[in-house]
């Protein structure tokens, strides 16, 4: 293969998000020769879309936030199936990564003593986010990209080369990871603008790829959310859990069709807005759930009280967890009580006076006026639940990221466990630091330990390239177009595996799925391998069904409800359930899916909540032991 | 509610190109970037368009539409009428790789080149106080999502080659300012932006700040007062002295 472009690194961090970012820095700064490989430009990851804030138990605005209260909000909000020792590290490690971003540069809002300014968000005790207006993965993404470009400035002086020790090759698409003997040890993949392929030799590789959201029709994901570092992991021979899991943020654009999905932030409703259906109730109050009551106001003037006093009220419950919420309006729509496009409402204009809207939520103004002619200081938005977040993803090491594969490293949203059934919002930000550096840290870690360096065999490489110009060579009188296959994919996770579920639509999921893989073995696409989008989906559509096929069966093994998975079905919550896992793992091309005891929870974490609580979420046993 | 739509589409690679004329449905609420993404998807499975987020808040989809430089994303189609023909073209500034997608490295090496952020001595993370008066200056400008229209738009290298080597474009001027403003940066970039970034090629026409899709009032609030600033350090006869007596000492 005399065209084969080939580079060797100590680490290779593949995604260019917050966790992939943070992760490079770390392993640079080990002193790992380190390179990031991300499918957009570098600056454009997906971390940029996040609006509401960074979760961190700063005690800026109220002094009694802890990382105990902040562990247990995050428990809660997982309804207990978290990885207890993910949610623990994540509560105590957020505060210092949120102020090492000002080391980098970045400036969020202040409170009037000139801290981090936090603010209120669903499932959380106390203000809690520190911000940027509504645009705070803008200003997460950029302070790691400044910070990346002056670790570089930094080599730059010392060795005259920008990229002596971390490079970014942006526009890169990995399809596969090449192992020797079970080990990592290295990279497969094509540049996007020539087609061209190139192999990354590396002991260690950290997948930062986000999540699977793209295999969904309305979500508020973009392209790049194909389910990569899942699938890669997957083919690697590492296991997945949760994947049962899937968020549906209450709150995306309904309306026009065009725009369907894109996220409406939460912090319209942190910040007072409230959602109405078309009788004008506030329908909201009729959903709190047993769990939550005695934390969530039961009436209209308790609520609006909370803004100010929320030492002697309890919380609106339009800031109940991000599950509850969107299950509430899917409810409200089914019933016949939704907006005109099938939302509902959500306004903050008879809320908050104008110029304090156009304060708090500037690009949320911004995105209806330019998008939807809706002025959201005058009028009411409609929204409705689209898929945001898996809590599935990559089974690791708490503490280093590690999976179980060796030289295998996850973090942020591709790895599973922190935030169990359902993710709180904030979480996911201060999600990304944490493990992205602890990640990076465990890659180096273990590079440092290697004494030997893994080799990529020729046929391993051949492979890898056989498999990514198939879809070149199918024969055009079957060949499948993979937009089409796309679009059905999209469709079938919407309808059947979807925000609420029952066993017979899962099953004909499983086996659309099925038939989904085999018509895939025939796409065909035109052209050239230089920028061809077509190739490029037909290359993810791989990634994106064996992903999908985790989610439909583990989903229908699962035989209750529990934050992300709602079953028709099993409506309950079961005790027994929230002690096992769902791990998924790859046997040629089927997806196996077995369950797996959950670790019990440390005692002195246990310790921090109620007896009265944890009656509600363990089993008896447990609560003897 | 659709009706068929006249587009014109460049498309072409380094070694040229031209218009090709495509009729396409177009939809009730689209923007443009949706039209181009239907042609992808009926007509020219190989047609190249950079985007990512769909939402304004990315600027991947940069490009000239009618021959105003704008995100694909945020162009409603409803601003066209519909008989009229919409041009998609990519932005000139840069060099062209494929159909609607440029080599946009240019701002990447420029971004390099101005000193980072430098945190104040002896204060621990943890300890940052600044007030939220102070950190807005910055912020309007760190609203910028790199869209790179005001680098391309900007004449002194839209029509002058030869000015990309030594001009860093309104966005690292901008950057610039950002730095300079920020309440705790420590790094003095004054002299820098003018000797080393071009700050004096710019002569305030304001093209940047008109296709600013985030509204940032690049030239009133970040090119004019750094200009200022130039000035005060040049040619303000004490500051001169006082560099000439005491320049040892810094």
């Amino acid at each position: 293969m005399p065209e084969l472009e080939r580079h060797s690194f100590d680490v290779l961090v593949i995604g260019a998000g917050g966790a992939g970012l943070r992760a490079a820095i770390e392993a640079r700064e080990h002193g790992m020769r380190t390179a990031v490989l991300c499918k957009s430009l570098f600056g454009k990851a997906h971390t940029v879309m996040a609006e509401g804030g960074i979760a961190a138990a700063m005690g800026n605005v109220n002094s009694n936030d802890s990382w105990q209260v902040h562990f247990r909000d995050t428990m809660r909000g997982g309804k207990f199936l978290n990885n207890w020792r993910m949610a623990e590290l994540h509560a105590k490690e957020a505060p210092d990564r949120v102020w090492e971003l000002e080391t980098y540069g970045a400036l969020f809002d202040r409170t009037k003593d000139g801290r981090i300014s936090q603010r209120n968000f669903g499932g959380h005790e106390y203000p809690r986010l520190a911000h940027v207006g509504d645009r705070t993965g803008l200003e997460l993404i950029r302070s790691l990209q400044q910070k990346v470009v002056s670790l570089q400035q930094d080599d730059y002086a010392e060795t005259g080369d920008y990229e002596s020790r971390l490079k970014v090759f942006q526009e890169f698409t990995v399809t596969d990871l090449v192992l020797d003997d079970g080990k990592v040890a290295g990279a497969f993949g094509y540049w996007r603008e020539s087609g061209r392929f190139v192999l990354f030799e590396a002991p260690a590789v950290v997948l930062a790829t986000g999540g699977i959201g793209k295999s969904f029709k309305v979500t508020s994901n973009s392209w790049e959310y194909t389910g990569d570092g899942h699938a890669l992991a997957l083919r690697a021979g590492a296991s997945l859990i949760n994947m049962e899991f899937v968020q549906f943020h209450p709150t995306g654009m309904v309306w026009p069709p065009s725009v369907k999905g894109i996220l409406v932030t939460e912090s319209v409703r942190g910040d007072g807005g409230v959602l109405r259906n078309s009788d004008g109730k506030r329908f909201m109050f009729d959903y709190i759930p047993e769990v939550f009551k005695d934390k969530y106001a039961d009436n209209e003037a308790e609520a609006d009280r909370w803004y100010a006093d929320p030492g002697n009220n309890r919380r609106p419950p339009e800031l109940l967890p991000r599950d509850e919420v969107a299950r509430a309006i899917n409810s409200e729509v089914k019933a016949g009580r939704g907006s005109e496009h099938g939302g509902v409402f959500l306004d903050v204009s008879t809320r908050l006076p104008a110029e304090e809207i156009m304060r708090r939520l500037p690009s949320m103004h911004h995105q209806f006026k330019e998008l939807a002619d809706v002025d959201i200081t005058a009028q009411p938005m409609e929204v409705g639940p689209t898929c945001h977040y898996v809590m599935g993803g990559v089974q690791v090491d708490p503490d280093t990221g590690a999976s179980s594969v060796p030289g295998l490293f996850a973090a942020g949203e591709v790895s599973g466990g922190m935030h169990g059934s359902n993710r709180l919002g904030g979480n996911s930000l201060s999600d990304l630091l944490v493990f992205g550096r602890r990640a990076g840290a465990g890659a180096s870690d273990y590079v440092g330990g290697l004494s030997a360096r893994p080799v990529c065999s020729d046929e391993a490489v051949a492979e890898a390239e056989r498999t990514a110009v198939a879809p070149f060579s199918g024969s055009d009188a079957a060949g499948e177009n993979p937009y089409t296959l796309h679009m059905e994919l999209q469709q079938a996770m919407n309808d059947l595996v979807g925000i609420i579920r029952r066993a017979e639509e899962m099953d004909q999921a499983v086996k659309r799925l099925e038939e989904l893989k085999r018509r895939a073995a025939t796409l065909v696409v035109e052209g050239h391998r230089q920028f061809n989008p077509g190739w490029h989906l037909a290359l993810d559509l791989r990634n994106m069904l064996v992903v999908s096929e985790c989610v439909a069966r583990a989903a229908l093994l699962r035989t209750e409800s529990r934050g992300g998975h709602t079953r028709d079905d099993f409506p309950g919550m079961d005790a027994d359930w929230r002690r096992k896992l769902l791990v998924c793992t790859l046997t040629g091309s089927s997806v196996e899916v077995v369950e797996e005891p959950q670790l019990p929870i440390r005692s002195d974490l246990l310790a921090l909540f109620e007896q009265s609580e944890l009656q509600k979420y363990l089993t008896a046993d447990e609560l003897e032991g | 509610m659709g009706y068929q739509g006249h587009f014109r589409v460049w498309r072409g690679s380094d070694e040229g190109g031209g218009l090709e004329d495509f009729t396409v449905e177009v939809n009730e609420g689209e923007v443009v970037l949706d039209v181009i993404h239907r042609l992808q998807a009926t007509q020219t499975p190989d047609l190249a368009v950079r985007w990512n987020c769909k939402a304004g808040k990315c600027g991947s989809c940069s490009a000239e539409i009618n021959g105003k430089p704008r995100l694909l994303c945020m162009t409603r189609m409803s601003v066209f009428a519909e008989d009229e023909t919409v041009t998609v073209t990519p932005m000139r500034t840069f060099p062209v790789i494929r159909d609607l997608v440029t080599d946009v490295s240019y701002n990447y090496k420029k971004a390099r080149e101005i000193p980072a952020f430098k945190p104040p001595a002896g204060v621990a993370p943890g300890e940052y106080r600044m007030q939220q008066v102070d950190v807005e200056r910055s912020q309007e400008f760190r609203k910028c999502i790199e869209c790179f229209l005001c680098n391309n738009t900007c004449h002194v290298i839209r029509d002058h080659e030869e000015n990309k080597e030594s001009f860093a474009g309104p966005r690292f001027l901008m950057r610039v300012a950002e730095l300079e403003m920020h309440p705790l940066d420590e790094a003095d970039r004054v002299q820098e932006a003018q000797s080393q970034h071009g700050l004096g090629l710019c002569n305030i026409t304001k093209c940047c700040t008109e296709v600013c899709p985030e509204h940032i009032k690049i030239t009133d609030n970040a090119l004019i007062p750094m200009k200022e600033r130039v000035a005060d350090r040049r040619y303000d006869p004490i500051v001169w002295l006082g560099n000439k007596l005491f320049r040892n000492k810094s």
